[in-house]
C-alpha cells in the first residue's frame, strides 16, 4: 500500500451459486468450474475451481438439473484488463456408461455490483469426421478441450467447431471496492444519479 | 319422402278431417294435378332412385337451423338442383309450421299439422319467394335463377304429394286461408331456358376475338401500297441471317403484327420482319483450354511465377536498400512584388506602370543597342570606304570588288535597323515622361501622394558644335547613301526602260508601214482597226525619273526629326528615385485612408508544392504599403522522390481568417549545375483573374476604371506580380553537391519530356482533382481528339459540369480525434501503459509480469533499466565477461540470431491447430484393432517382458516435482582397474590402423600371457554417479571391471522458471552427467591398538569417466536405450585400462574393436511428455514459406520426392532442404564441397594419409558444440555453411559433418554425409568414407570414426546420403549400418534424387570457394592459459569451503610437460609413464587424477567438467592438489583445453 494516497488495487468479490443445467435428454451430469483471469489478478480468497456433485433430474422440474453448487471468491486487482471469466464444463455418463463431457461455457462476472442472473449456452467440441464421431462415440472418448480455459479465450478458436448442447444458469452477488475510487465507472450513470438523489433526500429529510 | 316425414316431423296425427267447405275446391284441385301427374310420372321414377342420402344430409341440416338460409343459399345452389329444391323447401316449411302454431285460435283445429305440411309445401315457392325479398334482398339474384329451376320442382312436389295421401285437398283449402296463391302466381314467370346457338356463340366470339391466321400473308398487304419489295440480298447487300423462326409462327406473327395500327412499319423493304441476324456464333472463338492437371479446373489452375523483386519506380531516388544519401534542394523565395494589387490606387497604377517602363528603359540602357548598331554601321562605312581606296590603289581585288555590295547591303540593313531602335527610344522615353507627368497632375488632383516615386530627367549638355557637326555627317551620309541606293535603282530601272522602249518602238514602226498601206482602204474599216490597233498598242514606257536629292535630305530630316535628338538638345536620361515623400494618412481623404488600412490588414505567404505536395510555407508577412513582400527564407528540401514539378502558391489573407490563392506558379527544377551559391535569383511572374472590386481609393482587380474625370479611356486590370527566388541543389558538408545520380536524373529528365501523360505530369492525386485536371489539360494543351485522351476528356468534361463533385479531402478515421482522451506523447509518457505494452508484445523481460500497478508513480524506472540496457548493448560488444574478444563477437551474433528465432517462434506459437485445442482420439485402424485383439491372447506374464508405451502428458498441468527423470544404470563393461604403483607397465598398444578395425582381428595378446596379471590384479569397485541440476544420486558399488549394478535412480526435474510449457522445456540446457567412479577404501587406524578394536576406513572415490547427455535429447527422444562409451581420460593416474581378461574371453574382440570402457543406460522422463513437435512442424512449415532462391521446380520436386520417400518409410527422415542462418530454404547439396582444410594440419603428417584425417576430424571436433535445440529452443535446425561455422566456432551436428565431409572431399576421398539416428545424439549427420574399399562412419562431434561393422558405431539408422551432387534415400529393408549396403549406385537399394530423367542441374555451392584460416594468437592463448587456470583454481577451493586447498607446485609443473605431449599424440598412445615420472619427483605420494580434454568455448563448461569429476570432494586433511591447464591453438581460434587435475596424499 502505498503510503500516501488512497488504496492502489481494487476489490471484486463473488458470491453466488450455480444454480441448475438445462440439458435436454441428458441426466446425472455434474459440473466443474474454474476462473480464469489475467495476469494483473489475484485471487485473495475463495475457490478458484470447484466441481460439483452429480445431479439427477427431477421429475417435478421440467427437465432442469440442480446443481446449486455455492461460488465464493475474491480478486484483487490493479488493471480491469483480464477481468475474471467463470469457465464451466459439465460431465456425464453416455449411453455406454462411459463420462463424456456434456457441455463447456464460459462468461465474465459481471462488473456491475449487485445481483445477477446469467444463462450460459453450452457447447461441445465436434469431432472432425463422421467416421470420427461414431467411433469417438462408441468407444466414449469425445473430442474435448485441451484444456476448458480455451473457451475462455479468443486466440485459436479459429480451427474448432462446436455443436451447442443446455444451458447453465449461474446466479453471481458481486461487490467491488474501491473501483469508483480509482476511477472506474462501473454502474450506468443514470443509476447512480438515482442513488446520489435519494441519498440527497434522505439528506435534505 | 313418406318415410322421411315422421321422422324429421314432429309427431302429427293422420286422421283426415276435412271439411265440406273445403270439396270443391278440392275437386278444382284434382282436375289440375291429374292434368299434371301424367307430366310429372316420368321425373319422379328417376329422382326416386336416390332419395335417402340426401334425405340424410337435409335431416343433418336442420341442426344447424340457425345459420341454414344462409348456408343453404349459398352453398346449396352449387350443389345438384333437385338436392337443393329438397332443402330449402323443408326449411320453408319448418318456419311455415312455427307460423301455424301460432295460429290456432282463429283456425280452431282445421289444418292439422299434416296438413300444413302438405300446403306449405305445396305452396313453398310463393313462401319463399316473399321471404326472400322480404328478408334477404342480398341474395336476390341468386333466387332469381334458383327460382327457374324450382318451378320444374314444384310441379314434381305436387306429384309426389298425389301419390301418398288424398288429403291434398286439404291443402287447396289451406291456400285459401293464407291467401297467398294469388301473389305467388303473379311473382313467378315461366321461361325457357336462354338457349344460344353455337353458330351465334361462333358469332358473337368473332366481334371480340381475333385469331391470327396461319397462312402466309400475301407480300402485297405487308409493302405500303404501290411498292414492289426490294430484295436487298439480291442487290448483292450483306443482310446477315435472320435467326430461324418456324413458318407457322412467323405467319401468326406477321397476321397479329399486320391488324394493328401502322403495323406495316414492322416490315422492311424485303416485305419481311424486320429482324437482327442471328447473334450466335457457329463456331467457337474463344480457344478452348486444357488443364495440365487432371482434376483441376482450367479456369482455377493456378501457374507458378516467380516472384519479381520490383526495382524502385521511377520517381523514387532510393531503390531498396541502396540509399545513396540524402538529396536537397534548396528553394530560396526572397520576396513577392506586386504589379498590380486590388488595392493599388490610381497612383499606384501609375506608379507601377512608370516603374515597368523604367525597367524596360534599364534594360534597353544595358543592352544599348543603339549605340551598338550605330557603332556597325561606322565600322561597315569604314570597311567600304577602305574597299574602294584599296581597290585603287593597288590591282582591283575581284573578292573585294565583290564584297562592296554585300557591305552596302549590310549597312542599309544595320541602318535601318538603328532608326527603328531609335525610335524606340525614343517613343520610350516619351511615355516615361508622359506617364509621370499624368502622376504629377493625378497628385496635385488627389492632393495627396501614395508612392514615393520620383522622377528625374538628368540633361546632360553636349557640345552644340560638335554635336551638330556629326548630326548633319550622319544626315550626309545618309543621304549619299541614300542618293546611292536611288541611283543604282533608278539605272537598274532605266535599264528596263531603254528595253522596253526599244520594242515599242520597233512596234511603232511596224504599225505605220501598215497604215501608209491601208490608207487608201475604207476609212471606216480603217476606224474600227485602228481603234483596235489602238487598244493594243503597249503603253510607251516612261523614262524613270532621276530622284532629286533635295527631295531625299527633306525626307532624311523629316525622319530624324521625328526620332533623333536634335542637335544641341541636352540628352535626356531619367531617373527614378523612391526618395518622394508620402502623404501621412492624416491628411488623406477618407477613401484613400480605408485603402490604406485594408492595405495594412493584408498580407500574404507563399506556400512551397513538390510533386504537388505541400512541403513547406513562408511565414505570413504584411503586404507593404508600396506592395512588397518580403520573405527571404530559404527552405532545404530533403527530396527522396523524383522532383517533378516545384510549385509554389501565392497566398493572401485578409484580415483573420480569410486566405485565398492568388495565383499558382511553377519552378522549373534546376539543372545539376546549378548549386547553391551560385544561383541567380530569378523573378518569375504571375497573374491571377481573380475579379476583386473594393469599396475605397482601390481600384480593385479585373475591374474597369478610368483617369479620365469623364470616364472614358477605361483600362482593366488583373493582379499580377512577380517572386524572387532561386532554385538550387544544394552542397553537402564535405562540398558535395547533394544531386542526385546522373544516370537516374536521365530517366527523370525522360520522365518529364513524357509528361504528356497525365497520371506521370501531375500524379495519382491530382486525378482526384478535377479543377487541376482540367488546369492541366489546358495547360499542355491535351489534344481532345486522340482517343488515348478521350476518357480523361470525358472525365474532365463529367466533372467539370459539376454533377460528380469530389471533395476535397479525405480522412481515413475522421472520429480519431474525438476518441483520444490524452495525446499520443501523454500516453507514450506513461510508465504503466509502457509497460502494459511491452508485456502485450511478450517481451522476454515482461512476459510474465504480474500486477501491473495501478499508479503510475508505483512503477519505478529500475524496471526498464534491463530491457533497455538490453537494448543499448544489442550492438555494442562487451568483451568483459568473455575470456576471448572473439567469443564475445561470436556471442553478440548468436544472441542476436536466436532472438530473430524466438521472435518468429512467438508468432508461430500463436497460430493453432486443432490438435492443440481439441483432444481428440485417433480412429483405429485395423492393425491397432487386429493387435487389440491378439494382446487377449498375450501371456500375463510373458517371459521376455516389453516396456509398455506410457500415456503421454501434455505439459500444461504440471509443476515442480511432478517431472523425475528416471535413470537406469543397468551395467558397464571393461572399466579401467587399478594397478599397483610398482607395477610396470606392459607396452602401450600400438596406433591401429583402419584395415586392423575392419578386420576385427583377435587380439594380438593371448590370455596366457598374463596369468600373473590377472593374479596380482587390483580390484576396481565401481559406482554410478548420476548428477543432473545438481541433484546427484548414485547407486550401490559393485565391484570387478565388469559390473552389474541394474538399479534405478531418481531425480527430479525442475523446469526454467516453473514453466513447463513444451517450448520451455525444449529450451533446457541441462546435461545429465553420468559418472563412474571408484570406491577406494583406506584403513586410516593411526595406530595398531586401534586396529584391534575397530575399523576405521576413509572412502576415497575417484573419477573414471562420465558420459554427458543433454536433456533435450531425453526430451525428445522420449527414452534413451543403449551402450555409450564412457568418455575416460587418456590417462588415469593409479588405473589402466585392461585390455584382456583370461575369465571371459567371448568379448575380446568385441573389446578390442571397441577400446573403451562402455555403460548400459536406460534413461527416460516420468510421466512422458509430449514434445513439441507440432511447435517444431508448424515453424517447418513456416520457415518453408520464407523466401528461398531455389527455383520452383526444384522444390516441387524436392517436396514430391520426400513426400515418396515417406510415404514408404515414415520412420526414415527424407532431407532436401535446409534452412540456411538467414531463414531461406537452401538445397541440401549446396552444402556440400570440397574445403581445404588448414595447411597446418595437413603438413603434419604428410606420408601417412590415415593420420592427417584423423587429424583434421580431430580439428572438426574441436570446434565446440552447441545444438540446435537449446540455441533455438528446439525449433529448427539452421544449417551455417561452413565459413559461417568456422566464424562463429559453434555449431551442432550438422555443422560439424559438413565441415568435415567437405575436408575429406577437399583431401581427395570420397565422402558423403549421412543423415542418419545415433545414440545418444538422436537425428543426427555422420560422414561416410571410402577407405580402401572400406566404409569409415565418422563421428563429427568426437572425431572418432567406426567400421561399417562395428557393432559399438554410435549410428544405429542410416536414412539417408547426400553428396555434392545427389541425394539418397535409403529404401533397403534394414537401416542400421551393419546390414545395408552403401552402394549408392544400385537404384534398388538407394533411391537417388536426380536421376536419368531429371539430371543434376549443376546447382552452385554456396560454400565460399577457400576457407581463409586465420592463425592464432599465440600470446592471447598463453594469456587465455594463465586466466583458465587461475579461475580454475579459485573454483576448486571455492568447493572446498571447509577446508585447506594446498596446492603442490611440483606436481603442477609436472603435469604440465605432460600436457603438450597429450596434445600432441592427440590423446591417445600415450606412454603411461606419468604415474612413474611422478613418483619419481614427488616420492612418495598416492596421485590420483587425470587429463580432461575439452574444446574451448567457455569457461562455464570447463568448470562444470572439473566440479563433475569431484576431484575437490577429498577431504583427507593432509591432502594436496595439483591443476595444469594447457591450451592448444589451432588454426582459426580453435583452442583444444587440456586440464590436468590431481589430488595427491602423502603415503605414509
Amino acid at each position: 500500500m502505498a503510503a500516501g494516497g488512497g488504496p492502489d488495487v481494487f476489490l471484486v468479490s463473488v458470491s453466488g451459486e450455480i444454480e441448475s443445467g438445462q440439458f435436454p435428454g441428458l441426466d446425472e451430469l455434474y459440473c466443474k468450474f474454474c476462473f480464469v483471469y489475467g495476469q494483473d489478478w489475484v485471487p485473495t480468497a475463495g475457490l478458484e475451481e470447484g466441481i460439483s456433485q452429480i445431479a439427477c433430474r427431477s421429475d417435478a422440474a421440467a427437465a432442469a438439473l440442480v446443481w446449486n453448487l455455492p461460488l465464493d471468491i475474491t480478486f484483487k486487482s490493479t488493471n480491469p484488463w483480464g477481468w475474471p471469466q467463470i469457465v464451466l464444463s459439465v460431465y456425464g455418463p453416455d449411453v455406454f456408461g462411459h463420462d463424456v463431457v456434456r457441455g463447456y461455457g464460459a462468461v465474465h462476472v459481471p462488473i456491475e455490483p449487485g445481483r445477477h442472473i446469467r444463462t450460459l449456452p453450452m457447447f461441445v467440441p465436434e469431432s472432425t469426421s463422421r467416421l470420427q464421431k461414431f467411433t469417438s462415440w462408441f468407444t466414449g472418448r469425445r473430442p474435448e478441450f485441451t484444456d476448458p480455459r480455451v473457451v475462455a479465450q479468443g486466440e485459436g478458436r479459429e480451427v474448432t467447431r462446436v455443436r451447442s448442447q443446455g444451458f447453465v444458469t449461474i446466479s453471481f452477488n458481486v461487490v467491488t471496492k474501491d473501483m469508483t475510487k480509482l476511477g472506474y465507472e462501473v454502474t450506468p450513470s443514470d443509476m447512480e444519479s438515482h442513488s446520489m438523489s435519494v441519498t440527497e433526500g434522505i439528506h435534505n429529510y | 319422402m313418406a318415410a322421411a316425414a315422421p321422422r324429421g316431423l314432429p309427431p302429427v296425427p293422420s286422421a283426415s278431417r276435412t271439411g265440406f267447405a273445403e270439396f270443391s275446391v278440392r275437386e278444382r284441385m284434382r282436375e289440375k294435378l291429374k292434368a299434371a301427374r301424367s307430366k310429372a310420372e316420368s321425373t319422379f321414377l328417376q329422382e326416386d332412385s336416390s332419395p335417402r342420402p340426401r334425405r340424410l344430409k337435409s335431416i343433418r341440416e336442420k341442426k344447424t337451423q340457425g345459420r341454414l338460409d344462409k348456408e343453404s343459399d349459398k352453398d346449396e345452389f352449387r350443389e345438384m338442383q333437385e338436392d337443393e329444391s329438397h332443402i330449402s323447401s323443408k326449411v320453408k316449411f319448418r318456419d311455415s309450421t312455427k307460423k301455424a302454431k301460432q295460429k290456432p285460435p282463429i283456425q280452431n283445429d282445421f289444418p292439422s299439422a299434416e296438413e300444413a305440411y302438405k300446403f306449405f309445401t305445396f305452396d313453398f315457392d310463393s313462401e319463399a319467394e316473399r321471404k326472400k325479398t322480404g328478408i334477404k334482398k342480398r341474395n336476390e339474384l341468386n333466387h332469381e335463377e334458383e327460382e327457374a329451376e324450382e318451378e320444374d320442382a314444384e310441379t314434381h312436389e305436387e306429384g309426389q304429394e298425389e301419390d301418398e295421401t288424398d288429403e291434398d285437398v286439404h291443402l287447396v283449402k289451406d291456400d285459401d286461408l293464407f291467401i297467398l296463391e294469388q301473389e305467388a302466381q303473379d311473382i313467378l314467370v315461366e321461361k325457357p331456358a336462354e338457349y344460344e346457338s353455337y353458330s351465334e356463340q361462333l358469332r358473337k366470339e368473332k366481334e371480340f376475338l381475333f385469331i391470327p391466321s396461319m397462312k402466309a400473308v400475301p407480300a402485297s398487304q405487308k409493302m405500303p401500297e404501290n411498292m414492289q419489295p426490294r430484295f436487298l440480298e439480291d442487290e448483292g447487300l450483306y443482310t446477315g441471317e435472320r435467326p430461324f423462326v418456324s413458318p407457322s409462327n412467323l405467319n401468326i406473327l406477321e397476321n397479329r403484327i399486320l391488324r394493328q395500327e401502322r403495323g406495316k412499319e414492322w416490315f422492311g423493304d424485303d416485305g419481311k420482319i424486320l429482324a437482327l441476324p442471328n447473334p450466335i456464333k457457329q463456331s467457337l472463338t474463344r480457344p478452348p483450354i486444357f488443364s495440365l492437371e487432371e482434376g483441376i479446373e482450367p479456369e482455377l489452375e493456378t501457374l507458378y511465377r516467380k516472384a519479381i523483386k520490383v526495382t524502385a519506380a521511377n520517381q523514387y531516388l532510393v531503390g531498396s536498400g541502396d540509399f545513396q544519401g540524402p538529396f536537397q534542394l534548396d528553394i530560396d523565395i526572397s520576396g513577392l512584388i506586386f504589379t498590380h494589387h486590388p488595392c493599388f490606387s490610381r497612383e499606384h497604377v501609375l506608379a507601377a506602370k512608370l516603374a515597368q517602363l523604367y525597367d524596360q528603359y534599364l534594360a534597353r540602357k544595358q543592352k544599348n543597342l543603339t549605340t551598338l548598331l550605330t557603332d556597325k554601321l561606322h565600322a561597315l562605312r569604314n570597311a567600304v570606304q577602305c574597299s574602294i581606296e584599296g581597290g585603287d590603289a593597288a590591282a582591283p581585288k575581284p573578292i573585294a570588288q565583290q564584297s562592296i555590295p554585300e557591305y552596302k547591303m549590310e549597312i542599309r540593313q544595320t541602318r535601318r535597323l538603328r532608326d527603328a531602335e531609335q525610335e524606340k527610344d525614343r517613343t520610350l522615353l516619351k511615355a516615361i515622361i508622359k506617364v509621370w507627368k499624368e502622376m504629377k497632375s493625378l497628385r496635385d488632383f488627389q492632393k495627396f501622394t501614395n508612392t514615393p516615386m520620383k522622377l528625374y530627367l538628368r540633361k546632360e549638355e553636349v557640345d552644340q558644335r560638335l554635336d551638330e557637326k556629326a548630326y548633319e555627317a550622319e544626315i550626309q551620309d545618309e543621304i549619299n547613301e541614300l542618293l546611292e541606293e536611288y541611283r543604282e535603282e533608278y539605272e537598274k530601272k532605266m535599264e528596263e526602260y531603254k528595253a522596253e522602249l526599244q520594242e515599242w518602238k520597233s512596234w511603232k514602226r511596224a504599225q505605220k508601214s501598215k497604215k501608209k498601206k491601208k490608207k487608201k482602204d475604207l476609212r471606216e474599216e480603217e476606224e474600227s482597226i485602228d481603234e483596235s490597233d489602238l487598244g493594243e498598242e503597249p503603253v510607251k514606257p516612261v523614262p524613270p525619273k532621276m530622284v532629286n536629292s533635295l527631295e531625299i535630305e527633306q525626307q532624311v530630316r523629316e525622319k530624324v526629326d521625328s526620332f533623333r535628338r536634335k542637335p544641341g538638345e541636352p540628352v535626356l536620361i531619367p531617373e527614378l528615385v523612391l526618395s518622394g515623400s508620402i502623404t501621412p494618412s492624416e491628411l488623406c481623404p477618407r477613401a484613400e485612408v480605408l485603402r490604406r488600412e485594408d492595405v495594412k490588414k493584408r498580407s500574404s505567404f507563399i506556400k512551397v508544392l513538390f510533386n504537388s505536395k505541400e512541403v513547406s510555407r513562408t511565414v505570413t508577412r504584411p503586404i507593404s504599403s508600396d506592395f512588397r513582400v518580403h520573405f527571404g527564407q530559404i527552405f532545404n528540401l530533403q527530396i527522396f522522390n523524383w522532383p517533378e514539378s516545384l510549385k509554389l502558391q501565392i497566398y493572401e489573407t485578409t484580415g483573420i481568417s480569410s486566405t485565398t490563392l492568388l495565383a499558382e506558379l511553377f519552378l522549373p527544377v534546376p539543372e545539376t549545375t546549378v548549386l547553391t551559391g551560385s544561383a541567380p535569383i530569378e523573378e518569375i511572374e504571375f497573374s491571377s483573374n481573380q475579379r476583386v472590386m473594393l469599396d475605397h481609393e482601390g481600384v480593385g482587380s479585373g475591374v474597369s476604371f478610368s483617369f479620365e474625370a469623364d470616364g472614358s479611356n477605361k483600362m482593366t486590370l488583373m493582379t499580377s506580380g512577380k517572386v524572387s527566388n532561386s532554385v538550387s541543389w544544394a552542397v553537402g558538408e564535405k562540398g558535395v553537391p547533394l544531386i542526385p545520380p546522373v544516370a537516374q536524373q536521365n530517366t527523370g529528365i525522360a520522365s518529364a519530356l513524357k509528361s504528356i501523360d497525365a497520371i506521370a505530369s501531375i500524379g495519382t492525386s491530382g486525378l482526384t482533382d478535377m479543377k487541376k485536371l482540367a488546369k492541366w489539360a489546358a495547360e499542355t494543351k491535351l489534344d481532345p481528339n486522340d482517343p488515348n485522351n478521350a476518357a480523361l476528356m470525358q472525365l474532365i468534361t463529367v466533372a467539370t459540369s459539376g454533377e460528380a463533385r469530389v471533395p476535397d479531402f479525405f480522412r481515413l478515421e475522421q472520429l480519431q480525434q474525438e476518441f483520444n482522451f490524452v495525446t499520443d506523447e501523454e500516453l507514450d509518457r506513461s510508465k504503466r501503459f509502457r509497460l502494459l505494452q511491452l508485456r502485450n508484445a511478450e517481451v522476454a523481460e515482461f512476459r510474465n509480469y504480474k500486477e501491473v500497478p495501478l499508479h503510475e508513480r508505483e512503477i519505478s524506472e529500475k524496471i526498464f533499466q534491463d530491457y533497455e540496457k538490453r537494448l543499448r548493448e544489442r550492438d555494442v560488444v562487451d568483451s568483459k565477461h568473455y575470456l576471448d574478444a572473439r567469443r564475445a563477437v561470436v556471442a553478440n551474433y548468436l544472441q542476436k540470431v536466436r532472438e530473430s528465432v524466438i521472435n518468429r517462434f512467438l508468432v508461430a506459437k500463436h497460430h493453432f491447430l486443432l490438435s492443440d485445442l481439441v483432444n481428440e482420439e485417433e480412429i483405429p485402424s485395423l492393425g491397432i484393432l487386429g493387435l487389440g485383439i491378439f494382446k487377449l491372447a498375450e501371456p500375463k506374464r510373458p517371459l521376455k517382458p516389453r516396456r509398455k508405451e506410457r500415456k503421454k502428458v501434455t505439459a500444461q498441468n504440471l509443476s515442480d516435482g511432478d517431472i523425475k527423470l528416471l535413470v537406469n544404470i543397468i551395467r558397464a563393461y571393461d572399466i579401467p582397474v587399478r594397478k599397483a604403483v610398482s607395477k610396470l607397465q606392459q607396452p602401450s598398444k600400438h596406433s591401429r590402423s583402419f584395415n586392423e578395425m575392419f578386420t576385427a582381428s583377435p587380439s594380438a595378446q593371448s590370455p596366457g600371457e598374463n596369468i600373473d596379471w590377472v593374479l596380482n590384479q587390483v580390484l576396481v569397485r565401481p559406482f554410478v554417479e548420476v548428477s543432473f541440476q545438481r541433484t546427484v544420486c548414485r547407486t550401490t558399488t559393485a565391484e570387478g571391471p565388469n559390473p552389474n549394478w541394474n538399479e534405478e535412480l531418481e531425480l527430479p526435474f525442475r523446469a526454467p522458471n516453473g514453466d513447463y510449457s513444451s517450448h520451455s522445456l525444449q529450451s533446457v540446457k541441462d546435461e545429465v552427467f553420468i559418472n563412474l567412479f571408484d570406491e577406494v577404501l583406506y584403513d586410516v587406524g593411526e595406530d595398531d591398538h586401534e586396529r584391534g578394536s575397530g575399523i576405521h576406513t576413509r572412502v576415497e572415490r575417484h573419477w573414471l569417466g562420465c558420459v554427458k547427455i543433454p536433456f533435450t535429447t531425453i526430451y525428445f527422444q522420449a527414452r534413451i536405450d543403449g551402450t555409450f562409451k564412457v568418455d575416460i581420460p587418456p590417462v588415469l593416474l593409479g588405473y589402466s585400462k585392461e585390455k584382456n581378461l583370461g575369465n571371459d574371453r567371448g568379448y575380446d574382440s568385441v573389446r578390442n574393436l571397441s577400446e573403451g570402457s562402455y555403460i548400459t543406460l536406460f534413461i527416460t522422463i516420468e510421466p512422458q511428455l509430449i514434445p513439441g513437435e507440432s511447435v517444431r512442424e508448424k515453424m517447418n512449415e513456416m520457415l518453408k514459406k520464407f523466401d528461398t532462391q531455389e527455383d520452383e521446380k526444384l522444390l516441387q520436386a524436392a517436396e514430391k520426392y520426400e513426400a515418396e520417400c515417406t510415404s514408404k518409410f515414415p520412420s526414415r527422415q527424407c532431407l532436401t532442404t535446409v534452412i540456411d542462418l538467414s531463414g531461406k530454404s537452401v538445397f541440401i547439396t549446396r552444402y556440400i564441397k570440397p574445403l581445404n582444410p588448414p595447411q597446418e594440419l595437413l603438413d603434419a603428417h604428410p606420408n601417412s594419409s590415415q593420420i592427417t584425417a584423423e587429424l583434421v576430424a580431430r580439428y572438426v571436433a574441436l570446434i565446440p558444440f552447441l545444438p540446435d535445440s537449446v540455441s533455438f529452443a528446439g525449433i529448427c535446425d539452421l544449417w551455417s555453411t561452413s565459413d559461417q561455422f568456422l566464424h562463429l566456432l559453434a555449431g551442432d551436428e550438422e555443422e560439424h559433418a559438413v565441415l568435415l565431409c567437405n575436408y575429406f572431399l577437399g583431401m581427395g576421398k570420397k565422402a558423403w554425409l549421412i543423415i542418419g539416428n545415433a545414440i545418444p545424439e538422436g537425428a543426427t549427420a555422420y560422414v561416410l568414407t571410402l577407405e580402401q574399399n572400406q566404409y569409415a562412419i565418422w563421428n563429427p562431434s568426437t572425431g572418432c570414426f567406426y567400421g561399417q561393422f562395428d557393432t559399438f558405431c554410435p549410428l544405429k539408422n542410416v536414412y539417408c546420403l547426400i553428396s555434392c551432387d545427389n541425394i539418397w534415400f535409403n529404401i533397403q529393408e534394414y537401416d542400421s549400418p551393419v546390414r545395408i549396403n552403401f552402394d549408392t549406385s544400385k537404384a534398388k537399394l538407394w533411391k537417388s534424387f536426380f536421376s536419368r530423367s531429371s539430371p543434376y542441374p549443376g546447382l552452385s555451392s554456396i560454400q565460399p570457394e577457400e576457407l581463409i584460416y586465420q592463425p592464432s594468437d599465440k600470446a592471447a592463448v598463453v594469456e587465455l592459459q594463465g586466466r583458465i587456470e587461475k579461475i580454475l583454481k579459485e573454483k576448486i577451493m571455492e568447493w572446498r569451503p571447509r577446508h585447506l586447498t594446498r596446492w603442490n607446485r611440483y606436481c603442477t609443473s609436472t603435469l604440465r610437460h605432460f600436457l603438450p605431449l597429450l596434445e600432441q599424440n592427440r590423446g591417445k598412445d600415450v606412454e603411461d609413464d606419468h604415474q612413474a615420472e611422478l613418483q619419481k619427483q614427488l616420492g612418495d605420494y598416492r596421485v590420483s587424477g587425470f587429463p580432461i580434454h575439452m574444446p574451448f568455448s567457455e569457461v562455464g563448461p570447463l568448470i562444470e567438467a572439473v566440479h563433475s569429476t569431484g576431484v575437490h570432494t577429498i577431504d583427507i586433511p593432509s591432502v594436496e592438489f595439483a591443476l595444469a591447464v594447457y591450451v592448444h591453438a589451432y588454426p582459426q581460434n580453435v583452442l583444444s583445453v587440456w586440464v590436468y587435475v590431481a589430488s595427491l596424499v602423502r603415503n605414509r
